[in-house]
Order: C-alpha cells, then structure tokens, then sequence
C-alpha cells in the first residue's frame, strides 16, 4: 500500500530508512517519518534537522518535528555520519506532511558499519505492528 | 449569552510622539552625564506614548474581553476556580505591607502572618514542617522531588533517581523529575481509575527515588488504595509526593501526612484562593514528614520566644537551598492567610463538603442529560470527568467543540484533554463558592448544547459566534512567528 | 458560613437529587481508618475584626525611609496601574487557554512581549517567568540547550552578579550537572575585569553571564567582555535592570560586533521595577528575552498575534510543544504559568512613563544616588569604594562594624542599606545603599544627619 512503501525499512518509533544507491563503503540511508507518524502528529509548524557532520547513535534523538499539539524526537535508526540534512524544511515543514517518503525527508546518514537491514521492519511488519498498536 | 467588548488596537497604534502622562514622571534631573558614552543607550526603546486616559481606557477596555471568576462561572478541571475574597487582596495590599523591603528588618506584624500560614497549613495536610518559598506549583514540585534527592544523597544511597509517575499525572509531574535529574516511570491506571498496584510493585527497585501522586487523582476519583500503594514504596525505600492540585476535595476530611506521604506541595492560588491573576502569580508552598525536614527550602519563619525570624542556611545547612531572590511570593502568600482566618476552622471543612456537593450534584444532572460520566460506579470529588466519545463517534462533535460552544453561553469551558487517557472529555471543577441556581443553569446550557449536537452539529464546530474572535489559526501562529509589534522601519 | 451560597433547602435538594443521605456520604470512598478528625485551627473571623488584626500588625511594621535596593527597588508606583491590574477580570481570571474568552489577558501579553524587546534590543520575549534570580537559572539551562557548540555545562557568573541569583541557580539548575564558576571582581574598580576571563578562552564554556549594572551598581565594560565571549564561542548572558535600559545600552547593541551576532544572546532580569510594590520580596516577576534564532529553546508561555477562521487578527498561546504539558519530561522547563498579574501592572506601568518617563526615572534615580554617596561620604569614616561609573546604588565602606550602624540608623527612622560584609568580606566593612526617584532631598538630609550623629555618638561611646 501506499502509505508505507515496500521498498523502504521502518522502526517502532515511526521512522523509515532508505538506502541511497552507490555512496560510500558502508552505505548512505535516508532517514524520515512515515505517513502514519505524519498523520498522527498533524500539520507541523517547526522542523529541525542535525547538523551535518555530526555523529549520529542508533536510537539516538536526532531531529525534531513540531506540530501546534506535540513536540516529537525523531531517533535515527543507525550509527553513522550526517552527511545532509533537508534544508528546504525549515521554510517548509509541511512538506513532511505532503510528501513524508519523498521531498519531506529529514537527514542523511554514512553508516559507520555495513547496514543490517534485518534489523528494521520490513513494510509488511510496520503494517502488521501498525494494526497491532492500533488494537 | 455574553458581551465581551469586541476589539481594541494594540497601545502601539493609540501612540503619538511627544505624547506624556508627565503628571507619573519625576523631576528633571542631569543624572547620565556620568555615564561614559559606549555604555549609553543610542536610540529611546519604542514604547507607546499615550495620556493616562488613552492608557486607563485602553487597559480596562482589554479587561473586558476576558472571561474571569468574578464574571462568569468558570468550572475548569484541576484549577478550582473560586471566588477570590476582596478583603484577601484588600488587606494583603495594606500601604505598609507593600511598602517591606525584603532585606529590611525581620518585619514582625508580617512575619507572624507567614509564622500562623505555616502552621495552618502544617495542621491541614499533616507534616511537619512547611516552606512557603517556592512561586508556583510546579516549584513546589520541584521542591519536593529536589528534597528526596537530597534525602536519598544524605544517605549515601545517591542511585535512588526514578520517579514513577501514574500515567493519568500531570505534564509537569515528569518535567519536573526531569529538572532534578530524575528519570520517569509511567505505570498505568486500572479501570476504575485506581493505581494499578501489580504495576507498581513491578516497578519499585534499588533505584527508586520515591512516586508522584495527587489523590483524588487527576480521574477526579479518590485513590482507594493508598494506604497499599504507601506500603510499597516505603517497603522499597522510595518516598511519596503528593501533588497537591487536588487539595480542594479533602480540606479537613483525610491529610496527605496520614495517608503516608512524605512530602507535598499546595497550589495557594487554588485551595486557599490566591488569584490566578491570568496566569500567575501562583504560590507553591511544600510541607513535608519528620526526615525531609532537614532539607526543606529556605528562608522560612522561624521563632525565638516571641520574636519571629528567618531561617537561613545558618540553621538548615541541608537545605535544597533558595529558589527565588527573597522569601517566594510573600504577598501571594499573605493572601491565603487572610482567606484561611476568613474562613477558620469550620469554614475550612466546609470547602471540601460543599465542593464534592456542588460536583456530584452537577456530575449526576448531567448523567440525567445523557453525558456519559467517565467513572460512573465512583463518587466525583471536587470534580468529575464527562466524555464525550459518544457524541463524537454519533455527530462528529469533540470536546472542543462544546468548550468553545459553553463559551457562547456564557460559561467558561471546563478543562479538555486532560486527563490525557479519557477520549474527548470534559474535567469538570465547580468549586464550593458556586450557587446552586449556577450550576443549574450551567445544565441547561449543556442540554441546549446536546440539543445543537443533534439537530445542527455545525453550530458546535464553528463557535464560538460571539466572543471577540473566532478559533484561532494556531498552525500559523506556530509558522509564521508574530510575536512582538515592530515599529514601521 | 464563609463564601458558601448553599441555603439549608438547597443541601436537602441537592442530596436528594445525588441519592445521598447527608453530606458525609459523599466521603465513603475514603477509608474510614484514614479519615481526619478535627483540625486545630483558629476560629473563623469576619471581615471587620481581622481587617482590625491585619492593619495592627501592618501598621506594627512601620513606614521607614528605604534606602535598600539590591534586587527590589522602590519606585513610585502611578495610580492607574493597580487600579487597573485588580480588575477582576484580569486579577481572577485564569491562564489564557481558552484564547477566544481570554483575548484582554493575551493581547496584553503580546504587548508586554513588544515593550520588553524594544527595552531590551532583543526579537523575542517570554510572557514571564517567576523572579529574577529564577530567570537566570532558566537562562543558564536555556543557555545549555541553544550552544550547540558546548557540551561542558560550564557558566562563568562573576562575583559582581547578585550573590543570591547564583545561590538560586544552583539551586535550581545544580540537579542537572550545571557548574558555575565564579570570576573574580577587580578591587579598585568593582568591576570584572577582562583579564578576570582571559584564562578561560580556548576552553568549552557554555555561558558567560554580565549583570549591568552590576550588584554594586557599577556599570560593567560589557562589550570587551561580550566580544570575548563571542569569539571563545560562549554565550552571553546578559542580567539587567529594566529601568536602566532607559539610559543604558541596550544588551541587543552589547560588543563592538557589527554583524548579526552583535549583542547578548539570552536578557533576563527582575522585573519588579516596573510597577510593582516592594511587597516582602514578591510576587515579582522575571522577563526573558533571545534571539528568534532560539526562541524554541527559551522556557515559559508566548503569545502570537494569527487570525480567527474569519481573517481576523487574534491572539493566542503559541509554540506550546516546547512546554510540560505537552512534553512532559523532556519539556523545556517545569513552568506552567507565567507572572501573569505582574505583567498587567509592569505594562500599564511602561505605557504611562514611556521612553520618555523611563528615562526621567532613569536619570533622577542616578542623580539621588549620586547626591547620596556625596552627603554620606563627606561624614567622618565614611567613604564610597569604587568611583567607577554606576546607576543607581554604591557601595560605601566604613572605618566600623556595619550591623551597629544600621541598627542605630533604624532607630531614626531609616533603612540605611544592606550590610555586605557576609557576602564580600574582603570588602571590610561595606554598605550597598541605593537612592530611586523617591527619595527627595529632605529623605537623604536625613539619612546623612542620621549617619553622622550614629557615627559620631558611636566613636565617642568608643
């Protein structure tokens, strides 16, 4: 289905990966919020992404999306490098509402160490534990 | 229905230069001229240059567009909105009370008003000691959990740094423990509203500081088990903090000391009727059990014989320390005073009894009305919760919808959203000070409401029609940042 | 009984209606081993009677001449300003979360906010915080999230800032690993020197605070030290008097930068000043203001001016998910409220006296103090400490023990300042006094016969 995307990973917490072809020795991944993270948090009003340079954790607090009624962090999946962060976001966060998968992405990360894909969700068990959490 | 006054341009646009209330300003005198030129201000800051009149009338005209206690019922949850007595104010503004400088002499007319609130308030909630420095209530929470760090420091058993937290709590309940270097526990509420005990015994350990509670809780129901929930975590070495927002419902019925907790802290501005003033002023007084004495926060009033004075880190060494430039808000303080020798000790129990009246009077009309009581099989307190998780599902309505349509009717709205675990609900307070004919007449607007929800649902979504403004753009408030008017470059 | 409405019929009607016997039943979810018995309390009292007790022991205290300031100081208070501020509908009424009942209270705010960025050269203010020494505690853990650039946690806070505000902010802040490091004060001027922070630069300091005028009332260089703060990447933190902002520069023009870093970083303050009576130390309250960059790392409520859904301009709370009920522990602060009554008052107070009026206040209070230190200082045994520029307080020094003098000064009638000797002792004997627009000249003719026959009596009882 559309609103999560088979050819992406996803964490409990509502974020999706995205390996970005060719890059460096361990991988690029493209990190956001999926389409249900988006809808529950409604219209954002302030993003922040990290600074580029920075060296991330996995499961650390690495971004941030405001809306009128919530304040979230958002926890990059992977250990690594912040390579770019979406600057079109901070004239725009609505994008993140528009386009969650697409031109709403928060950060770029190099990875330090070969990506394990196994260790996210694959979108079929995003959809599974959406539909568990939603019980 | 309810007229507010409509609209009123900012200050900013009543101003013309050269404009002077000179009759506020004091001689002319040379002054700067010792001030070296690099630390002189260049330009005059832009403020508003308006007559006393243009500013009298500009104030009182803002003051008409507001709801407040003293024009309009205003049952709003967890906030016990009640009549602010004159005379508190009246009095607390005596010239010579306004005229104290705090570091002038131990003033002893005042100091026996803080020395007698003290011990009130000391009687009321069971402790054994009391520190009416801190400002608000979430100071005095910060107080609290500041002095069970210290406690657990003082005794060599500095690991003690979660605090648990039901998950119905407050906001600032874990914002708090945050600022004291605390990590939260959130333990769930079982369905009647009660602590789920299982839960709590899972998670008390070694690194258990001490629980944040307020009873009755913020369901609006009465903890049953608190004695239980006392055992447990004393048992686990971990302290109780009570979150004295609820105070109001057990005035002279049950203390906090008795039912085991160690520390509290007393919303002034809400038990014993200190004004909200839109927002503050509030005042947060702590009291605490026999062992967390040592720490409590200073100065409080102390006394030598007949002589008052204040304690200082001289006499309590452990002290968590100050938390404000002086003594917390003194005057604040003078006014629960003033409101508790109004009402003694028989006025005092009376708070309590015609609170839970006026609510479980008001909670059963509107059961009667067909809202859905949140807790039905319970007893409200000072306040119970309506939800309208019905009404949502059947017309689309929410509960901000029927806030803002109360608005309409001229009743503030009660709190919504809060607590967090009820869907779409109404946490209803009216306070003891309301007549019954109020509260009546609150119904009646609620059946006329679930009358419109009914019949024409889009008179619900769109109100309020007939306040000063409709519902607010808050998406664009959040966007594109206004936060200060700018003179025209 | 006292406040309650309820006539014997209603209770019969209204328990009747519950289904409850008598009032007590509506107790019976409390455990009966728990229930409380009778408190010991005073008996009620009505108005007239403890009107009577409270102007006894109001009038007890007495009406001296206030020569004290450090922190609270005495200004004349227009008419007007509590007049208006007691109004019911601003004095009861509650935090604006209802915006469309609540438009007087929030547009008030947002003018508030206005005036305490035009005072203070800054973008953004809060709508208030609880005091002074409050506020720089928020401002040092508000400094901590907004340089991202430091991870030490370190804030430099000179001797020269008031003592208590540091005692307040480790108070408040130590919790959370905060460190303060004190920064000596030049001798001979009352001043902190630059040389005083030179040791630090290179090192990871997360915040520099300057209070000017500073807690002896000597105005601080604060652009050599702001430019050394920006160029060790430290944040300013700038503590100031509102009043004085009339007359001194601005902390949004501090350091000789001229690009858009130029200036402090976070302006807090007590704003107590504008307004508000000496009333024992509160209520006060504190103001705050930055740069829009951290405006979502600055704690406290703000109000932003939007539109209805018909276009018309409102006003209401905004940048809500920055606060506790909203992000519970991870919240910028614990703060619920702001001092939202005192805010009535210092913004009725600013729009009265103006730019105009402020700084007449300003210069009359400089000149009262200056007249002070030159009556006081020409009595035997007395001199003023530093001839550093300064506002409106100096510190003198005497050739005696300080509390003797006061005591004996209290007896005639006046404060005569504040006793240092506790918080400086390699001062000697020092005395803080002060002298705002109120004192006239017959008050310091007074203060300075008072002193010299204290002094007098008190050398030829030794």
């Amino acid at each position: 289905m559309s609103d999560i995307p088979n050819d992406l990973r996803y964490t409990k917490s509502h974020e999706w990966m995205r390996k970005v072809p060719g890059g460096a020795p361990n991988g690029v991944v493209e990190i956001g919020i999926s389409q249900h993270a988006q809808s529950a948090l409604g219209d954002l009003v302030f993003v922040e992404v990290p600074e580029v340079g920075r060296n991330l954790k996995a499961g650390e607090a690495s971004a941030v999306v405001e809306s009128v009624k919530a304040a979230s962090d958002v926890y990059s999946p992977v250990s690594g490098k912040v390579i770019a962060g979406n600057g079109e976001l901070a004239a725009q966060p609505e994008l993140v509402n528009e386009d969650p998968y697409g031109t709403g992405w928060l950060f770029r990360v190099q990875t330090h160490a070969p990506l394990d894909e196994d260790s996210l969700m694959s979108a079929a068990a995003y959809a599974q534990f959406l539909a568990d959490e939603a019980k | 229905m309810t007229e507010l006054r409509a609209r009123e341009p900012l200050i900013f646009e009543l101003s013309k230069p050269g404009r002077q209330a000179v009759t506020q300003f004091p001689p002319h005198a040379a002054g700067t001229a010792e001030i070296p030129a690099h630390l002189r201000r260049a330009a005059p800051p832009a403020l508003p240059e308006v007559s006393e009149l243009q500013a009298v009338r500009h104030f009182t005209r803002l003051s008409q567009m507001n709801f407040s206690i003293d024009t309009h019922f205003y049952p709003l949850g967890s906030c016990t909105m009640k009549y602010n007595p004159k005379a508190c104010n009246s009095f607390a503004m005596l010239p010579e009370f306004l005229a104290l400088h705090p570091l002038g002499p131990e003033p002893q007319g005042f100091m026996a008003c803080m020395y007698e609130l003290q011990e009130m308030l000391q009687e009321i909630t069971g402790m054994q000691g009391v520190s009416l420095t801190p400002m608000a209530g979430a100071q005095g929470e910060f107080a609290g959990v500041a002095m069970i760090r210290a406690y657990h420091r003082a005794r060599n058993d500095p690991g003690r740094t979660e605090i648990i937290v039901p998950q119905a709590a407050h906001g600032t309940n874990p914002a708090t423990a945050a600022m004291c270097g605390c990590s939260v526990k959130e333990i769930p509420c079982d369905a009647n509203g009660d602590v789920d005990i299982e839960a709590l015994r899972a998670a008390v350990g070694p690194a258990t500081a001490g629980i944040m509670l307020t009873n009755p809780s913020t369901l609006g129901v009465f903890e049953h088990k608190i004695a239980e929930v006392a055992r447990i975590v004393h048992e686990a070495g971990g302290l109780l903090y009570y979150d004295g927002a609820n105070l109001n419902a057990i005035l002279g019925k049950v203390r906090p000391g008795d039912m085991g907790f160690d520390v509290i802290h007393m919303n002034l501005h809400k038990t014993f009727s200190t004004p909200h003033g839109g927002g503050g002023p509030g005042s947060g007084a702590v009291g605490v059990g026999a062992r967390l004495r040592p720490y409590l926060p200073i100065p409080i009033v102390g006394r030598d014989g007949a002589r008052y004075r204040w304690l200082t880190e001289r006499d309590l060494p452990q002290s968590i320390g100050r938390l404000s430039g002086f003594m917390g808000n003194a005057g604040v303080n003078l006014r629960a005073y003033i409101y508790m020798r109004l009402l003694g000790r028989e006025g005092m129990v009376r708070v309590a009894e015609f609170a839970a009246l006026n609510a479980n009077y008001l909670m059963k009309r509107l059961q009667a009305a067909g809202f859905e009581a949140a807790y039905p099989t319970r007893r409200a307190s000072h306040e119970f919760i309506i939800t309208l998780k019905r009404e949502n599902r059947l017309y689309g309505v929410t509960a901000m919808d029927v806030a803002k349509r109360l608005l309409d009717y001229g009743f503030h709205a009660p709190t919504t959203y809060f607590p967090l675990l009820v869907p779409e609900c109404l946490l209803i307070e009216p306070t003891e000070t309301e007549a019954k004919e109020d509260l009546d007449r609150f119904c009646e607007a609620m059946i006329a409401i679930r009358r419109e929800m009914e019949q024409e649902p889009e008179k619900l979504s769109s109100a309020p029609h007939t306040m000063p403004v409709r519902r607010l753009d808050d998406v664009r408030a959040a966007k594109q940042l206004d936060l200060a008017w700018k003179p025209a470059a | 009984m006292a406040f309650i409405p309820h006539t014997a019929d209603d209770i019969d009607r209204m328990l009747e209606y519950i289904g409850a016997q008598s009032i007590d039943d509506l107790f019976d979810e409390i455990p009966a081993g728990l229930r409380a018995g009778a408190l010991k309390l005073p008996p009620a009292m009505g108005e007239m009677e403890l009107g009577r007790l409270l102007t006894e022991r109001a009038m007890g205290d007495g009406r001296p001449v206030n020569f004290i300031g450090a922190g609270a100081y005495e200004h004349h208070i227009p008419a007007p300003v509590w007049a208006i501020t007691t109004r019911g509908e601003f004095y009861s009424a509650y935090t604006p979360y209802q915006a469309e009942a609540s438009q007087g209270t929030l547009q008030l705010i947002y003018e508030y906010q206005s005036m305490m960025c035009a005072l203070t050269g800054m973008e953004v203010s809060n709508a208030s915080l609880y005091d002074g020494a409050s506020a720089l505690a928020e401002a040092c853990l508000m400094a901590v999230r907004a340089n991202r650039g430091s991870s030490s946690r370190r804030v430099l806070v000179p001797r020269t800032v008031n003592p208590t505000y540091r005692q307040v902010a480790h108070a408040i802040a130590g919790n959370q690993g905060m460190v303060f490091e004190s920064v000596e004060f030049d001798r001979s001027t009352g001043r902190t020197a630059l040389a005083a922070v030179q040791p630090y630069s290179g090192q990871d300091v997360t915040a520099l605070v300057i209070q000017q005028p500073n807690f002896f009332g000597c105005l601080e260089e604060v652009d050599e030290l702001t430019d050394w703060a920006h160029q060790n990447k430290i944040l300013v933190i700038a503590v100031v008097n509102p009043i004085s902002l009339a007359v001194l520069k601005a902390p949004g023009q501090w350091g000789t930068r001229t690009d858009a870093g130029h200036g402090a970083d976070i302006v807090c303050g007590e704003g107590q000043p504008l307004g508000v009576p000496l009333s024992s130390g509160g209520p006060y309250f504190g103001f705050m203001t930055t740069r829009m960059q951290y405006v979502r790392q600055m704690p406290g409520r703000i109000v932003g001016r939007t539109v209805d859904t018909q276009g018309r301009p409102g006003f209401s709370l905004t940048l809500q998910a920055r606060e506790q009920h909203i992000r519970r522990s991870k919240a910028t602060s614990n703060i619920c409220t702001n001092q939202g009554l005192l805010v009535t008052a210092a913004t009725i107070y600013m729009s009265l006296l103006g730019a105009a009026g402020l700084q007449r206040v300003a210069a009359a209070s400089l000149q009262r103090t200056a007249d002070l230190v030159a009556r006081l200082s020409a009595v035997a045994g007395v001199k003023a400490a530093f001839t550093t520029p300064r506002f409106h307080e100096a510190v003198l020094l005497l050739d005696r023990a300080v509390p003797p003098v006061l005591s004996a000064l209290a007896q005639h009638g006046i404060l005569g300042g504040l006793d240092l000797t506790d918080r400086y002792p390699e001062l000697g004997h020092a005395l803080l006094v002060c002298a705002t627009e109120t004192k006239l000249d017959v008050d310091i003719d007074a203060y300075a016969a008072a002193l010299a026959d204290v002094m007098h009596v008190s050398r030829a009882a030794a």
